[in-house]
C-alpha cells in the first residue's frame, strides 16, 4: 500500500437520460427551483411505463459511422456517455491522458433482435424438431456484428475504440452492484497508488423487450401509471426503468492539479456488501457502513441521493435503514432518483454518484422529487451527499460524495 | 522469512497456495495434469443438442457433471464449485464455508436462453403466435422466478459468495478471452493494497449451447475440422483454421506471502507481475503493429521485474485462429527478439480447447503446475509448422525442464489483453 494515500477527485461527468444531456441540463430539470417533471412514456411498452431516453444525435460523439452501426442503443448511449465524461474532464483527444486512463465499465448484455427472436418462437412452438430448426434459423438469420453488439465487454471495447482509452478495459457484470464495484476499484486502486486516472461508470437501456420480460419473469416491473418510487408500495411495489449513461472521470488529486483540473467533488470510498436478503439484512449490511462513514459526516442535515429501484420489499426496507438515520440524529432529506430517472440498474450508482457530485460542487441540494416524509427540502450548505444502490435482487453499496469547497 | 515479505517494488508478494481444475479432460488436478502431459485432447463430438445445419459440431463440453438446471449458468456454478472446492481444500484455507477474503469471478454473460424462452411463449401463445409484449404478460401471471435469477448476470457469483462464504460483494467482470487474467489481476491488486490477506481467483465458462456456437461461428473464428475432433486445434500450425470452443473452471487461492507462511501453508507459486493494455483498432482483430498487445506484455515483464531474458516458459494464448497466433508471435519476437526461438512456448488449448472466460484462470494454473513438477505440457496437433512463425511450441509430446519463471498470455475480442508473470517460490 502507498504511504501516503491519494485523495480521489470526481473530475468530469457524463451524463444522458430521459431529462437531457449533461449536468446542465440535469441540474435545470432537477435542481432546487425546477418544476417536478419527470418523463414518461407510458404508451411503447404498456402496460409498462419507462422514462425514455431523450433524443440524441449520436454522431456527436461517435462520428464514424461504421463505429455506430457496429453497436446497438445500449452501446452507443454508454460510448456517448463516456465521451461526455472525457471531455467533461478535459481529456477527450489527449492520448497522452487516454494512454493511461484505466476503465471499469459496469455492463449488461446489448439488445438482441426481438423480431427475429418473435419468429423463431412463433415456429419453434409448432415444429416437432424445434432445436433443428433453431440450429438452422439462427445459421441463417444471426447478423455476425448482432453478436458484438450484445457482449457485455464491447461497450467498453467500443469506448477504447472511439474515444482511444487505452490504458486498461475492464468490465464488470452483476446488475446494480457492476456499478457500485467498479467505483469501488477505481477509488481504491487511485488510492493505492495503482492508477491515477480512471474512467467508471454504465449504461442502462430500458426500451429493451428482452429486459423487460427478464425483470418480469420475476413480477418486478411496475404494470401501471407512473408513480414516484415511495407511492408504489402500497400496491406491492414495482420498478419503472430509465435509460441512461452515466461515466465519471475519478482522478488522484496530484494529477488534477498538475494538468489544472477542477474537481466537482471528492470521494473517499465506496462500501459495497451483500447478504441473502432475509428481512431486515440488507438493512443491517447499510447500518454496518453507514458507521465506517459516520466519522466523515456531521450530525444535522444530511442530504441522500437513494438508488432505490421501487420493487418490494427492498424499497421499504431503505426507507427502515433511513428512519434509522434520522433516529442517529441525522436529518436526513432523501432524494430517490429513480423517481426522475427511473431504475437504470448498472448504472443507476454512477448516476447517483455524478448527481451528488454535481450538487455539491453547486452547494446546493435538488429539490424533492417526490411527496413523501423524507423528501424534504434541504436548503444548508451542502458538505457532503450519502448515495445509495441496493440491487433489486441482491447487493448493498452505499458511498459519501464530500464538497472541495 | 521477512527479506521475502516485499517485491523490488516494496509491495506484498501475493502466492498460490490452492488451485482446483475442471477442463473436458476431467475433474481435478491430477486427472488434468495426466491427460495433458500425455497430450490427450479433451475434444470431442457434441452430443448436448442437436449439430443439425451447424458448421462445427465439435466442442470441449463437459458432460460429465450434471448440473441442475441444464443452462450455462447453471453449469457454470456446477463447474465452479468443484474447483472452487478443490483450490479450498488444497490451500486448507479458513473453512469450506468461511474463506477469509472476497471473489473475483471471471464468467460469460447470461440471458434467458431459447427453452426456457419457448416455456414462457408456450404459455402466452394462445392458439396464435404472439411476441414479447404478449411474454410479459404471461411472466407477470406466471410463476417464472427462478427463471429471473437464474439469468442475471450476478446470479453465479451470489451463488459462490453465499456457498463459500467470501467476504463482501463478489465482483463478477469479463474481459472476454482475458477474463481470467483479469480476476487473478484483481486479487493481486487488493492483496497489494493491503485489503485482504486472501482472494479467491475463479474463471468459470460453461455457455456452449447452439446460438453461442453459431455467434463465433458466424464470425468465422471456429475450426471447422469435425473429424477428427481431437485433431481439429492446431495453434501455430500453418493449416490453423479457427479455435475450438470448450467448458472449464479453474480457482486459485491467492494470499500475501506473509499470511500463507505465518500459517504454514504449502506455496505453490508466486504471482509475480500482471500488465494489461487495451487495444483501440477493431472490434475483434488487433492493432496490425501489435503494439497493445506488446504493451500488454511489456507491463507484465516491468510489474514483475523481470527482462525477457528470464522467461524460461511462455503459456501462449495461441487459440489456433489465423488472427491470433500471428500476433501473437508478431507481439512476442517484438519482445524477445531472437532469444523466442529459444524460449519453449506452449499452447494448452491445443488440448482442452479455448475455455474462453476461463481460459486465463485455467492457463495459469497449468503454468504453475508447469513450475512446480518440471515438465512442459505439449502443443499437439503440431504436424506443420507455420514456417512464419519459427517457434519452439514444445511440438506433440511433453518435456522436463526446470521452469522458475513463466509469462501467462490471455487476449480477449474487444481489445482487452491480459498478461500474467508467475514464478517459484522465492528461494
Amino acid at each position: 500500500m502507498a504511504d501516503q494515500e491519494e485523495e480521489v477527485w470526481i473530475t468530469g461527468i457524463g451524463l444522458v437520460s430521459s431529462l437531457g444531456e449533461g449536468c446542465e441540463d440535469h441540474w435545470r430539470r432537477m435542481g432546487n427551483g425546477a418544476r417536478r417533471e419527470p418523463v414518461i412514456d407510458a404508451t411503447s411498452f404498456a402496460p409498462y411505463p419507462v422514462h425514455p431516453l431523450v433524443k440524441l444525435d449520436f454522431a456527436k460523439q461517435i462520428p464514424n459511422r461504421g463505429d455506430l452501426r457496429q453497436m446497438g442503443q445500449w452501446q452507443r448511449l454508454g460510448v456517448y456517455a463516456a465521451g461526455l465524461a472525457l471531455s467533461d474532464a478535459g481529456i477527450a483527444g489527449n492520448s497522452a491522458y487516454l494512454d493511461k486512463t484505466d476503465m471499469i465499465v459496469a455492463a449488461n448484455g446489448g439488445e438482441r433482435d426481438i423480431e427475429v427472436d418473435d419468429a423463431i418462437l412463433a415456429e419453434m412452438s409448432v415444429r416437432n424438431d424445434p432445436e433443428v430448426f433453431l440450429n438452422e434459423a439462427l445459421s441463417t438469420q444471426l447478423r455476425p456484428t448482432l453478436f458484438l453488439a450484445q457482449l457485455p465487454n464491447l461497450m467498453a471495447g467500443n469506448i477504447s475504440i472511439v474515444h482511444k482509452v487505452t490504458g486498461s478495459s475492464r468490465t464488470f457484470m452483476g446488475e446494480e452492484m457492476a456499478g457500485v464495484s467498479a467505483a469501488q476499484t477505481a477509488i481504491r486502486k487511485i488510492r493505492g497508488g495503482q492508477s491515477e486516472l480512471c474512467l467508471i461508470g454504465g449504461a442502462y437501456n430500458a426500451e429493451r423487450e428482452d429486459m423487460q420480460l427478464l425483470f418480469e419473469l420475476g413480477h418486478y416491473l411496475w404494470p401501471d401509471t407512473y408513480r414516484p418510487l415511495w407511492e408504489r408500495h402500497e400496491h406491492g411495489g414495482g420498478i419503472i426503468t430509465g435509460s441512461l449513461g452515466a461515466f465519471l472521470i475519478l482522478e488522484a488529486k496530484g494529477h488534477a492539479l498538475s494538468r489544472g483540473a477542477k474537481p466537482y467533488a471528492r470521494i473517499h470510498d465506496v462500501l459495497a456488501d451483500r447478504c441473502n436478503r432475509k428481512a431486515g439484512s440488507a438493512a443491517e449490511n447499510a447500518l454496518a457502513q453507514f458507521d465506517l462513514v459516520r466519522d466523515r459526516i456531521e450530525a444535522g442535515p444530511l442530504a441522500v441521493l437513494s438508488g432505490s429501484c421501487g420493487a418490494e420489499p427492498v424499497t421499504s426496507e431503505e426507507c427502515w435503514f433511513f428512519k434509522q438515520l434520522q433516529d442517529q440524529g441525522f436529518d436526513v432529506a432523501v432524494r430517490g432518483v429513480g423517481s426522475m430517472l427511473g431504475h437504470c440498474v448498472e448504472a443507476q450508482f454512477p448516476a447517483g454518484l455524478a448527481l451528488a457530485a454535481l450538487a455539491t460542487s453547486k452547494n446546493r441540494f435538488f429539490q424533492p422529487f417526490a411527496e413523501s416524509d423524507f423528501e424534504k427540502p434541504h436548503e444548508a450548505s451542502l458538505d457532503h451527499v450519502l448515495v445509495t444502490s441496493w440491487g433489486h435482487w441482491r447487493g448493498e453499496g452505499l458511498a459519501v460524495v464530500e464538497a472541495v469547497h | 522469512m521477512t527479506r521475502h515479505a516485499r517485491d523490488s517494488k516494496g509491495r506484498t508478494v501475493t502466492v498460490v497456495t490452492g488451485i482446483g481444475i475442471v477442463t473436458s479432460l476431467g475433474e481435478g488436478k491430477e486427472d488434468n495434469w495426466a491427460s495433458l502431459t500425455a497430450g490427450q485432447s479433451g475434444i470431442h463430438e457434441i452430443t448436448r443438442f442437436p449439430t443439425d445445419s451447424l458448421r462445427t459440431t465439435i466442442a470441449g463440453t463437459i458432460d460429465f457433471l450434471s448440473p441442475d438446471p441444464g443452462t450455462a449458468p447453471g453449469r457454470a456454478k456446477a463447474l465452479a464449485t468443484a474447483s472452487v472446492t478443490e483450490a479450498i481444500a488444497q490451500a486448507g484455507i479458513g473453512s469450506p464455508s468461511a474463506f477469509p477474503g472476497p471473489l473475483y469471478l471471471a464468467m460469460p454473460p447470461a440471458e434467458v436462453e431459447w427453452p426456457a424462452r419457448l416455456e414462457v411463449y408456450e404459455c402466452a401463445r394462445n392458439g396464435s403466435p404472439v411476441t414479447h409484449a404478449q411474454m410479459k404478460r404471461a411472466a407477470h401471471d406466471g410463476a417464472f422466478q427462478d427463471m429471473h435469477s437464474l439469468f442475471l448476470f450476478g446470479q453465479v457469483g451470489e451463488y459462490l459468495a453465499e456457498k463459500f462464504g467470501t467476504r463482501g460483494q463478489p465482483i463478477s467482470l469479463s474481459t472476454a478471452c482475458a477474463s481470467g487474467g483479469t480476476a487473478i489481476q484483481l486479487g493481486v491488486e487488493a492483496i497489494r493494497r493491503g485489503e485482504t490477506d486472501a482472494a479467491l481467483c475463479v474463471g468459470t465458462d460453461a455457455s456452449i449451447n447452439a446460438e453461442a456456437l453459431i455467434r463465433f461461428s458466424l464470425l468465422s473464428a471456429l475450426s471447422t475440422r469435425n473429424d477428427p475432433p481431437h485433431k481439429a486445434a492446431k495453434p501455430f500450425s500453418k493449416d490453423r483454421d479457427g479455435f475450438v470452443m470448450a467448458e472449464a473452471s479453474a480457482a486459485l487461492v491467492l494470499e500475501s506471502y506473509d499470511a500463507a507462511k505465518a500459517r504454514g501453508a504449502t506455496i505453490l507459486g508466486v504471482v509475480r507481475g500482471c500488465g494489461e493494455r487495451a487495444d483501440d483498432f477493431h472490434r475483434t482483430r488487433s492493432k496490425p503493429d501489435g503494439t497493445p498487445i506488446i504493451g500488454a506484455i511489456r507491463n507484465a515483464l516491468a510489474d514483475a521485474d523481470v527482462t525477457s531474458e528470464q522467461i524460461d516458459y511462455i503459456n501462449a494464448h495461441g487459440t489456433s485462429t489465423p488472427e491470433n497466433d500471428k500476433m501473437e508471435y508478431l507481439s512476442l519476437s517484438t519482445v524477445f527478439g531472437d532469444q523466442l526461438a529459444g524460449t519453449p512456448i506452449s499452447s494448452n488449448k491445443s488440448l482442452v480447447g479455448h475455455t474462453l472466460t476461463a481460459a486465463g484462470a485455467v492457463e495459469a494454473a497449468f503454468s504453475l503446475m508447469t513450475i512446480g513438477s518440471g515438465t512442459i505440457p505439449p502443443t499437439i496437433n503440431y504436424d506443420t509448422p507455420d514456417p512464419e512463425m519459427p517457434l519452439d511450441v514444445v511440438p506433440n509430446t511433453k518435456r522436463d525442464a526446470q521452469v522458475d519463471i513463466v509469462l501467462s498470455n490471455s487476449f480477449g475480442f474487444g481489445g482487452q489483453n491480459v498478461c500474467l508473470v508467475l514464478s517459484a517460490e522465492p528461494a
